[in-house]
């Protein structure tokens, strides 16, 4: 097992130079000049060398990279060009909202997709089956940030019992972790579904069925720690999409996470900033995969490192 | 192969009556294209002209869905918006199908290094969150519609490319295309006369699908500010405009946000559908 993880921590070094490859880029592919587009065209020549040469553009573009990954290694991703603050200490400072966010999102999907898909296959093609699929389809086609402001306009504004913005405690993670969660939760309800129905047929359930045991004991027991492999997998796919998704939902909320960071970068055309978060977040998402890959193994013994 | 092809299509399509969700689907679809296309015979409102003698007026039958800050009718800025709502779904997949589905057939074709090398691509490509790709592009070229398009095809082709190779491999294998090559067919013929048309049923399948990904993908980013600017009729600009009178006019944010939302359910369970009528093993 040591070994396994061992090789596949040496297998994504290829991988996330390559990632660190496209994130540099970013800055070459702004048409025209970056250091005047980042100036917004206010700069005086002066300014714009002396940026030319604080971003090392001045540099060949070999030596560009080398410095940008050794220096990204080192946590350092330079300067803000609009606040001129160090980008890693901002990032550091917003990385723990977001990810928080994103964790009780999970938490919320994975707690209601999981009942939801297995209520629907236990009670396989009946009113209740139907009835939560369209409530899953409903899941998937609901624009988050809409239903973010129903929410708070519902739970916020209405009934008063949450708050509508702000990270203060943790009440106000509520209405975002369900805005969030709720498209994730559906896609689970589907998977959990079709792979409980995939695993209620197998022999050693009818097996199981024949010796007694109890229909609730046959799917909290039996079925659903098996009905649960494939779930893992896209529970870690969708845990790196929910840090997309977090740019909407933080923006709608208020939330000083990461993504709310790379929005005020774009209308500010901080390169430097939108290079760290997206370096970030495709790092999170690899390791994640790797996560996953891993329980895989805790879940399916069936699965064997070689 | 031609009577072959046209049976399968022929199945796929009596299947497809049969599925209430896909008929309720394609009608949903088909009401919103119809109501955005006829936009100047279904109201005589300016979606843009600003009246300040009707501001905030709730829903009623005059304003059907109420008028917003400006006075303007939100009845009229949403079916005007339409259009450029489901424009940048449709124009973003097109951007991603003729780069993509090209891409994949080569790669799944010709095999070898291309095909190692594409793929280590994609992996690499797949290793970014698909919104934050969209928002890192937008952040490149600058906020704007038509670079909101770019942006969301662009961040569509791996999934493509991946999905395109992975079913040319199995029909690359099949009898009737050792035939075409024994015939004396060339590889661009037998790329286009005989896999193409064998892997079209899932590009199609997933094409619906993403539409739906990517219209909620471009209102996403227009509501950010990024995509359509004021004072455009984009439906996630309408939404993002009426989020700071939530209070006093819950009507201007949520009541276009539905136009969103059955829109992208009626592209969901028109795809559902189309998967399930012509290819099961998607499901």
């Amino acid at each position: 097992m040591l070994r396994y993880v061992a090789r596949r921590l040496l297998h994504l070094i290829p991988v996330l130079l390559g990632i660190s490859f496209l994130v540099f880029l970013l800055v070459h592919l702004v048409p025209g000049d970056p250091v005047r587009v980042m100036l917004a065209d206010a700069g005086s020549p002066e300014q714009v060398e002396r940026m030319r040469r604080q971003l090392g553009l001045d540099r060949p573009i070999h030596v560009q990279y080398a410095s940008f990954v050794v220096r990204a290694v080192q946590g350092d991703f330079g300067r803000s060009i609009h606040t001129r603050r160090p980008v890693a200490q901002e990032v550091a400072f917003r990385i723990p909202y977001t990810v928080r966010m994103a964790v009780a999102a999970t938490l919320v999907a994975v707690a209601l997709g999981v009942v939801l898909g297995a209520i629907a296959a236990m009670h396989h093609q009946s009113a209740l089956d139907y009835g939560t699929m369209v409530v899953a389809l409903a899941g998937v086609s609901l624009p988050n940030f809409w239903l973010g402001l129903v929410l708070i306009l519902v739970f916020s504004l209405h009934l008063r019992w949450l708050p509508p913005a702000g990270a203060d405690s943790w009440l106000h993670l509520i209405l975002p972790a369900v805005t969030l969660g709720t498209s994730s939760s559906a896609i689970i309800a589907r998977l959990t579904r079709s792979s409980m129905l995939e695993v209620l047929r197998q022999d050693y359930i009818r097996t199981a069925r024949a010796k007694g045991v109890g229909p609730r004991r046959l799917v909290y027991r039996h079925a659903l720690k098996n009905a649960m492999i494939p779930v893992v997998s896209i529970v870690g796919m969708q845990f790196a999409s929910l840090l997309g998704g977090a740019v909407i939902v933080e923006t709608v909320f208020g939330w000083p996470g990461i993504g709310r960071l790379a929005v005020d970068a774009i209308f500010t055309r901080d390169i430097p900033v939108i290079q760290a978060v997206v370096l970030v977040a495709a790092v999170i998402f690899v390791f994640m995969n790797l996560l996953v890959d891993l329980l895989y193994g805790l879940l399916d013994p069936r699965i064997r490192y070689g | 192969m031609m009577d072959a092809g046209r049976s399968h299509w022929a199945i796929g399509f009596s299947r497809m009556r049969r599925n209430r969700g896909a008929a309720a689907g394609a009608i949903i679809v088909l009401l919103f294209i119809a109501a955005s296309a006829l936009a100047p015979w279904l109201t005589d409102d300016d979606p843009i002209q600003v009246q300040f003698d009707q501001r905030f007026a709730p829903p009623s039958v005059r304003h059907p869905l109420g008028t917003d800050s400006f006075g303007r009718d939100l009845f009229s800025r949403v079916l005007y918006g339409g259009r450029l709502s489901l424009s940048v779904g449709l124009i973003a997949i097109v951007i991603s199908d003729a780069i993509g589905i090209p891409l994949g057939l080569i790669s799944g074709y010709r095999g070898g290094r291309f095909d190692d090398v594409m793929m280590r691509l994609v992996d690499l490509w797949l290793a970014f969150p698909g919104l934050l790709v969209a928002i890192a592009i937008v952040a490149v070229l600058g906020p704007g519609l038509q670079n909101v398009m770019i942006a969301i095809g662009i961040g569509g082709i791996p999934g493509l490319v991946r999905l395109v190779r992975g079913n040319v491999l199995s029909v690359r294998e099949q009898e009737f295309v050792d035939a075409a090559r024994a015939t004396g067919g060339g590889d661009a013929h037998i790329v286009r006369a005989h896999i193409f048309p064998n892997v079209l049923a899932p590009i199609v399948v997933l094409t619906t699908l993403r539409l739906a990904g990517a219209i909620l993908s471009g209102v996403g980013l227009s509501f950010l500010g990024l995509g359509a600017q004021p004072p455009s009729p984009e439906w996630g600009a309408i939404v993002a405009e009426g989020r700071a009178y939530l209070r006093e006019a819950w009507w201007v944010s949520t009541l276009p946000g539905v136009a969103i939302f059955m829109t992208v359910i009626g592209f969901n369970l028109l795809g559902d559908g189309l998967r399930d009528a012509f290819d099961p093993r998607l499901r």
